[in-house]
C-alpha cells in the first residue's frame, strides 16, 4: 500500500486532487481510498487530503500519518517546519513553487522536486488551480499510475472545454519533471 | 459495476435506484453531499421523485412520515443536531409503524460544537423504536441502503442506515454499484397496508389511553424481535442477486479461535481489521466482532459470537455521561446471562472525530493484558489537556 | 328476520359510507316520497358521537369544513382538542383518511402527504388542521415552510384563542386582556398583557393564492370559503373563530351568538386575501360595542368590575383595537346589504338567499 498526503490551501482543489489521484489509480486497476482531513476551514486556510492505493481491499480508516509521498500545492505552507512530520524515510515531496527545489531541500531532510504548477495552469487553462498539473508531474516522477489513467479520471470529472484544457495541461506538466525519477522509491 | 466513488454520491445513486416517491431533507454537515447529489439527479431528470427541501429536520422527518403514511416510498438523511431535532418525530414514525428509510451520517452532538464523526447522534435516539444498522464501508452502506427499503416495508418499521460522517460519507473508494435491473429484481415496489386512502378511510395516530398503550408498546417490541430474522433473510436475498452480503446481524472476523475479542460498529471495525493484519504477530490475534444491527439488538447471536472469549473489548463511539459507553453497557447486559461470559472492557474512542490510528489494535490488546486495565475509559482522552479538577 | 336483498344491503353500505346509521328493518317505511334533496346523502367527514364539549365551536367548525371539502380528502391533524375528542382509540369520528402525528408538525406531515399524492398522480386534496396553539405558536415554522414551498394543501386553524386541550393556557392568539390559567387577572395584571398575533398578515406575507378568516357564526360564508379554497391549486389558509364555552366561560348555548358578536364588533374581521392582497370583506352593518361581545364571557369578567379603574382602560383599549380593524379593513358597511354581518346571520341553508354566496 502506498500512502499519500496532499497539502494545500482551501480553494486550490486539494480534495479534488486526492479524488483524482484515487480515481486514476482505480482506472489503472488498483484499489484506492481518498478523503479530506475534515475540517471547518474556509478559503485560503491550510487543508490536507489523503490517498491510499493498494492492490487489495483497503479497510483502514485512519488519517495518513506516515505518507510515502507528499504533494504540496502552495510553497508558503513550507514555512511550517512540521509540515513533513511523519513522512517516511526514503519518501519524497513534490512542491508547487517558482523557487528551485534546493531552497526547500536545505530545510527538509527529504527529496524535493519543485515546479511552478500554478504558472503552468494559468498559462494553459487560464485559472490558478495547480492540482491537475501537480498530479501529472507526480505520476511522471513515480510512474505508479500511467498518465492515461489520470486522463481517464479527468474525463470522469470534467467535460467540454475544461476537460480539453486540463488534458493539455497534464500532458505539458508531465514533461516538466524527470520521468521516473522516483520510480525506485515508489517500488520500494 | 465497480467504480471509484465518494460515499455520499454512491448513497445518492443507491437511493435513486430504489425509486423513492418522496425525498425530504434539510442540510447538515456531513450529510449534505448525499442530498446535494440527490438534488442533482432530480435536476438532471435522472430521478423522478418529489424532492421536498424543507425548513428544518423536524419538518424533514414530518414530511417523510406524511408521505409514507400516504403510501409513498420515502427517504430522508440527517446527522447530529438534525437527528436530535427530529427525534420527536422519529418516535412518532416508529410508533405509528410507518416504514421509511433514513441515512444518518453519524456525527457528534454538541455542545460544544463539533462537526466530526462519532455515533452520539444515533445513540441519542436508541429508544426511538427504529431499526438501526451500521456499516463499515461505503460498499456496505450502499448495499444496506437498498436492503433497508425492503426491511422497512416487510416489517412496517422505519430503518436508519448509519454511516460514519466524513470517514465514509466523504471518502472516495471502490464500490461495486448495483445496476437498476439488479435493484428491481431485489426490491419490490413500495407497499404499506396501513396507508391513508380515501377509498378506505382510516384514522392513524389516534389517542390511545392506558387500556391499550402497553399492548401498542408490546407489539412494537415484538415487531423488533421479528425483524431480527428479517434482517438476516433480506441480507441473504440480497446476496442471491448481488453475490455479496453485508453481514446480517453481526459477523465474526479476525481469528475465530482467539481468546480476546474486539467488538465495534461502523468504520472503526475496518481499522481494527487492518490492525489485526499488521499487529497480530506482535500482540496476538483477536476475534473481531462486527455488529451491524444495533436495533434490534441480536442478543442470542452475540452470546454465540463471544463463546470461548476471556476478554471482550467493546469500542464505543458514544458515551452516556455518568454511566459509560452505550454499546458497552448493552453488551455487558446481554452477556450477563452467560455462564462463562468474557470480561468486558469498554472504551470510548474517536469521540468528536479524534482519529483512531491503526495501532489502536495493538494498544487495546496490550492494555487488556494488564490486570488493572480500566473497565471503562474515554481511552484516547489526553488528561494532560485538562485542568486537574476536571480529570 | 328476513335476509336482506342485495339492493338493500348495497343501500345500507352506501348510507354507512356517507355517515348515516343503517335503517332498522323494524323502522316503518317513510310515507312520503323523498325529495331529491333528501335522497342526496349528506357527506359528513366528521361524524357525530364524538366527545367534544357541548357547544364546542371547534367541532362545529370542523364539521362545516368537512361537509364542504367533500370525501376526496386526507387530513393531517395537529395535537389538540379536535384530535383528542374525535379519536379515542378504538373509535374515530372521521370518515376520511386522517392522521395525527404531533402538535407542531401537521403542516409538514400534510406537505409529505401532498408530495405523495403528486408522486402518485392523484388529486386527493390534503387538509391540515391545527388549533391556535399548533398554528400561531408551536407549529408556525412548519406552516410557514409548507406555504413557502407552495404545497397544494388547505390549512385550517380552529382559533379558540388559548391552549384549551391542556386546560386554557394563553397562546399568542389569546386576545389582549383575556384571562387564561397562565394569564390570570390580579392586582398586578389585567389578563394577557400582549396583543393577539396578527397571523393573517403574516400569512399574507407568504403571498399564497388564498387566505381567509371565517367564523362559526356564519356557516354559509365559512363553507363558501372552504369550497373556494378547495378549488385553488396551491397553499390556502383559513382561520376560523371557534368559541370554546369552557375556556371563554360562556353559556354552551351561546357559542354562535358569541362568535357573531366578535365579528359584529370588529374584533374578529372576516376577510379574504389573494396573493396577499385584500380582495373581500364581510361588512359590518352596525358595529356593536366590544362590551357586547366581552360581557358574555367569563374570561373578560374582570373588565366589568366597577371598582377597578383599569377595567375601563382595558375596555377602551379593546374598543380601540376593534375600531382599528374596522378602519384598516374598511369593514363599515352601508345600508341593508344581505351579505353583511347582520344579513348573513339570517341566511339559512336553502333559504331565500341560497345560491348567492
Amino acid at each position: 500500500m502506498i500512502e499519500y498526503r496532499i497539502h494545500g490551501r482551501g480553494g486550490q482543489g486539494s480534495v479534488a486532487a486526492a479524488y483524482l489521484l484515487a480515481a486514476a489509480a482505480f482506472e489503472a486497476g488498483f484499489t484506492c481510498q481518498a478523503f479530506p482531513a475534515f475540517g471547518a476551514e474556509r478559503r485560503g486556510a491550510p487543508v490536507m487530503a489523503f490517498v491510499r492505493i493498494d492492490d487489495k481491499p483497503i479497510t483502514l480508516r485512519s488519517q495518513v500519518r506516515n505518507p510515502d509521498f507528499m504533494i504540496v500545492q502552495d510553497d508558503t505552507l513550507l514555512l511550517d517546519p512540521n509540515l513533513t512530520a511523519g513522512l517516511r524515510p526514503g519518501g519524497a515531496m513534490l512542491v508547487n513553487s517558482r523557487r528551485p527545489a534546493e531552497d526547500f531541500a536545505k530545510r527538509f531532510d527529504t527529496r524535493v522536486v519543485a515546479f511552478p504548477a500554478t504558472d503552468l495552469a494559468v498559462e494553459v487553462i487560464g485559472k490558478p488551480i495547480p492540482n491537475t498539473a501537480l498530479l501529472a508531474a507526480f505520476l511522471a516522477l513515480t510512474e505508479t499510475v500511467p498518465q492515461e489513467a489520470l486522463a481517464a479520471a479527468l474525463r470522469g470529472r470534467f467535460h467540454g472545454a475544461v476537460l480539453d484544457k486540463n488534458l493539455v495541461l497534464i500532458e505539458t506538466a508531465a514533461k516538466a519533471v524527470e520521468q521516473g525519477a522516483w520510480k525506485e522509491l515508489a517500488d520500494a | 459495476m465497480r467504480e471509484a466513488l465518494e460515499g455520499s454520491l454512491a448513497i445518492a445513486r443507491a437511493v435513486s435506484m430504489a425509486k423513492p416517491d418522496v425525498v425530504a431533507a434539510y442540510p447538515i454537515t456531513p450529510q449534505t453531499h448525499i442530498v446535494e447529489n440527490i438534488s442533482k439527479l432530480v435536476a438532471e431528470g435522472d430521478l423522478h421523485t418529489e424532492f421536498v427541501s424543507v425548513e428544518s429536520e423536524f419538518s424533514a422527518a414530518s414530511v417523510v412520515l406524511g408521505a409514507a403514511a400516504a403510501g409513498a416510498r420515502a427517504y430522508t438523511a440527517s446527522a447530529s443536531q438534525g437527528i436530535l431535532l427530529m427525534s420527536e418525530v422519529m418516535f412518532n414514525i416508529s410508533g405509528l409503524r410507518v416504514p421509511l428509510v433514513m441515512t444518518i451520517a453519524n456525527r457528534a452532538v454538541g455542545g460544544p460544537l463539533n462537526i466530526w464523526n462519532d455515533q452520539s447522534d444515533t445513540m441519542a435516539v436508541r429508544d426511538a423504536g427504529w431499526i438501526q444498522l451500521h456499516c463499515i464501508s461505503n460498499q456496505e452502506a450502499v448495499d444496506t441502503t437498498l436492503q433497508a427499503f425492503r426491511i422497512a416495508q416487510e416489517t412496517d418499521l422505519p430503518v436508519a442506515v448509519n454511516m460514519d460522517g466524513f470517514v465514509l460519507t466523504h471518502t472516495m473508494e471502490v464500490i461495486d454499484m448495483p445496476t437498476q435491473a439488479e435493484v428491481d429484481a431485489f426490491l419490490p415496489p413500495f407497499e404499506f397496508a396501513g396507508q391513508l386512502d380515501p377509498a378506505n378511510p382510516r384514522s392513524m395516530g389516534t389517542l390511545v389511553d392506558p387500556n391499550f398503550f402497553p399492548e401498542v408498546r408490546h407489539s412494537h417490541h415484538a415487531a423488533m424481535g421479528k425483524a431480527l430474522a428479517k434482517i438476516e433473510e433480506i441480507d441473504a436475498a440480497f446476496a442471491k442477486v448481488f453475490g455479496r452480503e453485508s453481514g446480517g446481524l453481526l459477523t465474526v472476523e479476525g481469528d475465530k479461535k482467539a481468546r480476546v475479542g474486539i467488538l465495534a460498529m461502523g468504520s472503526v471495525v475496518g481499522t481494527m481489521l487492518a490492525g489485526y493484519e499488521d499487529f497480530k504477530d506482535e500482540v496476538g490475534p483477536a476475534r473481531i466482532i462486527k455488529l451491524r444491527s444495533f436495533r434490534p439488538f441480536p442478543a442470542k447471536a452475540l452470546r454465540k459470537a463471544v463463546k470461548g472469549l476471556d476478554k471482550l473489548v467493546v469500542i464505543d463511539r458514544a458515551i452516556s455521561p455518568g454511566m459509560g459507553g452505550v454499546l458497552g453497557t448493552e453488551v455487558s447486559a446481554v452477556l450477563s446471562t452467560m455462564d462463562k461470559a468474557p470480561k468486558v472492557y469498554n472504551y470510548a474512542l474517536g469521540l468528536g472525530g479524534r482519529d483512531i490510528p491503526e495501532n489502536m489494535y495493538r494498544d487495546l490488546l496490550k492494555l487488556v493484558e494488564d490486570k488493572k486495565a480500566p473497565r471503562f475509559a474515554v481511552l484516547d482522552a489526553d488528561l494532560e489537556k485538562l485542568a486537574p479538577e476536571d480529570r | 328476520m328476513a335476509p336482506r336483498s342485495d339492493t338493500s344491503k348495497r343501500l345500507s353500505e352506501l348510507r354507512m359510507k356517507h355517515g348515516r346509521p343503517p335503517a332498522s328493518p323494524l323502522e316503518p317505511k317513510a310515507e312520503k316520497a323523498e325529495t331529491l334533496r333528501e335522497a342526496q346523502p349528506r357527506f359528513r367527514g366528521l361524524e357525530s358521537g364524538h366527545r367534544a364539549c357541548q357547544g364546542c365551536g371547534e367541532a362545529l367548525a370542523a364539521r362545516l369544513v368537512m361537509e364542504s371539502a367533500g370525501p376526496d380528502v386526507m387530513v393531517a391533524n395537529a395535537t389538540g382538542c379536535l384530535e383528542v375528542f374525535s379519536t379515542p382509540w378504538p373509535q374515530s369520528a372521521w370518515r376520511v383518511p386522517w392522521i395525527h402525528s404531533l402538535f407542531e408538525n401537521s403542516a409538514a406531515v400534510a406537505s409529505g402527504m401532498e408530495a405523495a399524492m403528486k408522486a402518485k398522480g392523484k388529486n386527493t386534496k390534503v387538509l391540515s388542521f391545527g388549533g391556535d396553539g399548533g398554528t400561531y405558536d408551536i407549529g408556525f415554522q412548519a406552516l410557514s415552510g409548507m406555504l413557502e414551498r407552495h404545497h397544494n394543501v388547505l390549512y385550517v386553524t380552529y382559533d379558540n384563542e388559548a391552549y384549551m386541550n391542556t386546560g386554557i393556557q394563553r397562546s399568542s392568539s389569546t386576545p389582549h386582556a383575556a384571562t387564561t390559567t397562565t394569564s390570570p387577572a390580579g392586582k398586578e395584571r389585567m389578563g394577557k398583557r400582549h396583543l393577539k398575533k396578527d397571523l393573517l398578515s403574516i400569512i399574507a406575507a407568504h403571498h399564497i393564492p388564498y387566505a381567509a378568516s371565517a367564523s362559526v357564526a356564519y356557516p354559509a360564508d365559512l363553507q363558501r370559503k372552504v369550497r373556494y379554497a378547495m378549488g385553488v391549486e396551491g397553499p390556502t389558509f383559513l382561520v376560523i373563530h371557534s368559541p370554546c364555552p369552557l375556556g371563554w366561560r360562556h353559556d354552551s348555548a351561546l357559542t354562535v351568538e358569541v362568535a357573531r358578536r366578535a365579528v359584529q364588533c370588529g374584533l374578529f374581521p372576516l376577510v379574504e386575501l389573494e396573493r396577499g392582497a385584500l380582495t373581500n370583506i364581510m361588512p359590518i352593518r352596525e358595529p356593536r360595542p366590544v362590551a357586547d361581545y366581552l360581557e358574555l364571557q367569563g374570561r373578560f369578567a374582570h373588565l366589568f368590575r366597577k371598582d377597578d379603574y383599569r377595567a375601563q382602560e382595558e375596555l377602551d383599549h379593546l374598543q380601540a383595537l376593534a375600531d382599528h380593524n374596522i378602519e384598516t379593513y374598511g369593514l363599515k358597511g352601508e345600508g341593508l346589504d344581505p351579505m353583511d354581518s347582520t344579513g348573513m346571520s339570517h341566511v339559512r341553508r336553502g333559504g331565500p338567499l341560497a345560491g348567492r354566496s
